[in-house]
């Protein structure tokens, strides 16, 4: 802990051997000593603008939002009454916000499930010793650099029930109704559970392809240098004991992933639950809520309909989701640093 | 064995199909003309490619993307320059509290931005900077702080003890070691923070669309959105500025990758 590699500990004293081979002046041992108390201040002083802002920005604000999530600010001007959990309770009737807790537990799954596997894939393809590997990579890649809401567009387009992939299903002579991709306000295994039916919304199912789509390019990355880290011997290892090539990714190479897939599930998971941009651009709120998300309503909410306190309370539990995610990740990744 | 190499080229070749495709239909969507631009005619070539809307989604945007430019440049300037004094006084120094921190300062860029939006809101109003380019440039300067200074912190620690610690008995003082030593080295940091902070920042949209009310102000992101939501659809114009939002950073992309994907593996706390 005290000297890990990445943390040297601070030795910013000047050696004394040479103040004790001469008689040093007075005044000028002061100023040494005023200007070594800077020096060790330094870093301190350097940081502190920074660490500032970050309390207030984050912190404090965090604090003033959790704050309005508990008063009846749901008009344009400000009203500070406490009134305790009481908008937690009115959003948890909502249907609306039901529908988003659904979504967001269907879409999360659904979207970490292709990312991982498509990532995976990808990374496995390029870990054949391929012809072109940074070509193909570029390629997988290149989503992660542009907007949700460019993706959003684009992919709004393909799944327009008229058209696009509609379109090629009708020529190549699709049997039986085409799909109604975001305008499908179908559940599938619905179950009526107070207003709203659990289940899996169809029309979350476009926006999960344009998700993976967009991100599976990390996974890919990821599960890449992964792949990359194990050494080679490892694998010989294995052959020269008669493993099958698929034995060797099933009990040597997999296991090893572990750590990344926890990383990648984590990283995309935090993101999933943040979801905005891309629902904005594609579907907004879907037939029946089936695409609505709590970032959507939080913005819907708070900036179209003034009601600030319910605002407040949709961000103040999006933060708890993402909390009981990151919290224990930060922990872990730090302790592991420190380890090395 | 030769048959299973063939195999892996054409799940390759699948797999870029899929990535490809939205590009290949905004692309071909664009350049086309209104007419031709229609539901039943989609994966049609146009009969006279044109630039035609590329020109009118210019036309439309171009105020909106000039602003994202006067937005991205000044924040990526400031953040990553901030990163770098955040990231080199983590990476070499302890003082008491630095352990906690560093993961205080970490989890401010994981955070849902909706849990500090309202605040922020009332915050820019009450010093007037609400609804304006500087306002948005302070926003990315501030939320960028977490993620640009673990960046540079990790690339700081990779830097050998032995140069920090050569300069220390030349008698260099903290900012000396900083602006001889570690600045010197610091390009490919400044590199992969710089793009990383153009990325998002360019592509944000969130902030965007509660930080800027009047569409004179608007990035362009929250303009091309707009754009969906005029009466009538012009799917090549709409089509055509999507791709032209999309293009600076398709560019830093496409000509500094390798950059780009370190920060990508950075955001995931890899060092």
């Amino acid at each position: 802990m005290e000297k890990h590699p990445l943390n040297p500990a601070p030795t910013i004293s000047v050696p004394r051997v040479v103040e004790r081979a001469a008689p040093v002046p007075r005044w000028l041992r002061a100023i040494k000593e005023v200007r070594h108390r800077l020096e060790s201040g330094l870093p301190v002083l350097l940081i502190t603008p920074s660490l500032i802002a970050v309390l207030i920005f984050v912190y404090g604000f965090i604090g003033w939002t959790v704050y309005i999530s508990m008063t009846r600010w749901n008009d344009v001007l400000p009203d500070y009454t406490f009134v305790g959990l009481r908008n937690y309770v009115g959003l948890f009737q909502t249907p609306r916000f039901q529908a988003d807790i659904r979504n967001t537990i269907v879409f999360t799954t659904l979207f970490l499930l292709g990312a991982i596997v498509v990532g995976f894939f990808a990374a496995l393809l390029l870990d054949q010793r391929v012809k072109g590997e940074t070509f193909w990579r570029s390629v997988f890649l290149f989503p992660m650099a542009i907007s949700f809401i460019v993706t959003g567009i684009a992919w709004q387009w393909l799944f327009n029930p008229q058209t696009g992939i509609n379109l090629l299903l009708k020529y190549v002579g699709y049997p039986g109704p085409l799909p109604r991709w975001f305008t499908d306000p179908t559940i599938l295994f619905g179950v009526k559970v107070g207003a709203i039916q659990v289940g899996i919304p169809v029309a979350l199912i476009p926006v999960v392809i344009a998700a993976t789509w967009q991100l599976s390019g990390f996974t890919m990355a990821m599960y890449l240098a992964g792949l990359r880290g194990i050494p080679e011997e490892l694998r010989e290892a294995a052959r020269v004991d008669g493993a099958s090539e698929w034995q060797i990714y099933r009990y040597v190479i997999l296991p090893l992933l572990r750590p990344v897939t926890l990383s990648a599930l984590i990283v995309l998971g935090h993101i999933s639950l943040k979801i905005f941009d891309l629902t904005v651009a594609m579907t907004g709120s879907g037939p029946g809520f089936a695409t609505d998300m709590p970032a959507y309503f939080m913005f819907e909410t708070t900036f179209r309909g003034n009601h600030f306190a319910q605002g407040a309370a949709i961000a103040t539990l999006m933060l708890l989701m993402v909390a009981a995610l990151i919290i224990p990740y930060l922990r872990y990744s730090l302790r592991r640093e420190t380890e090395l | 064995m030769k048959i299973g190499r063939i195999w892996i080229y054409i799940a390759l070749l699948v797999l870029t199909l899929f990535y490809l495709l939205p590009v290949y239909i905004l692309l071909l969507t664009g350049l086309k003309s209104f007419a031709e631009a229609d539901l039943t005619r989609m994966w049609n070539w146009p009969t006279q490619p044109s630039l035609a809307a590329f020109a009118k989604a210019w036309d439309k945007l171009s105020p909106n993307f000039m602003n994202s430019v006067y937005l991205v440049i000044p924040a990526t300037l400031i953040s990553s320059f901030i990163g770098s004094i955040n990231g080199y006084v983590l990476a070499r120094w302890r003082f008491r509290g630095s352990e906690i921190l560093f993961p205080a300062i970490l989890f401010g860029m994981f955070i849902p931005y909706q849990s500090i939006l309202i605040p922020l809101v009332r915050f820019l109003q009450s010093i007037g900077l609400y609804g304006s380019i500087p306002g948005l440039i302070l926003v990315h300067v501030v939320y960028g702080i977490p993620i640009t200074s673990l960046i540079f912190r990790n690339y700081y620690a990779s830097i050998p003890g032995e140069l920090v610690e050569a300069a220390k008995i030349d008698g260099a003082s903290l900012l000396g070691i900083y602006r001889w030593v570690m600045l010197p080295l610091s390009q490919p940091g400044f590199a992969v923070v710089a793009i990383w902070q153009f990325t998002q920042i360019w592509n944000d949209f969130l902030f965007a669309v509660t930080v800027t009310n009047k569409p004179a102000q608007q990035p362009i992101t929250v303009a091309l959105q707009n754009l969906a939501g005029s009466q009538i659809i012009e799917w090549n114009v709409q089509m055509a500025g999507a791709l032209l939002a999309a293009m600076p950073t398709l560019l830093v992309y496409i000509f500094l990758g390798r950059f780009f994907l370190r920060g990508l593996l950075a955001g995931a706390l890899k060092g």
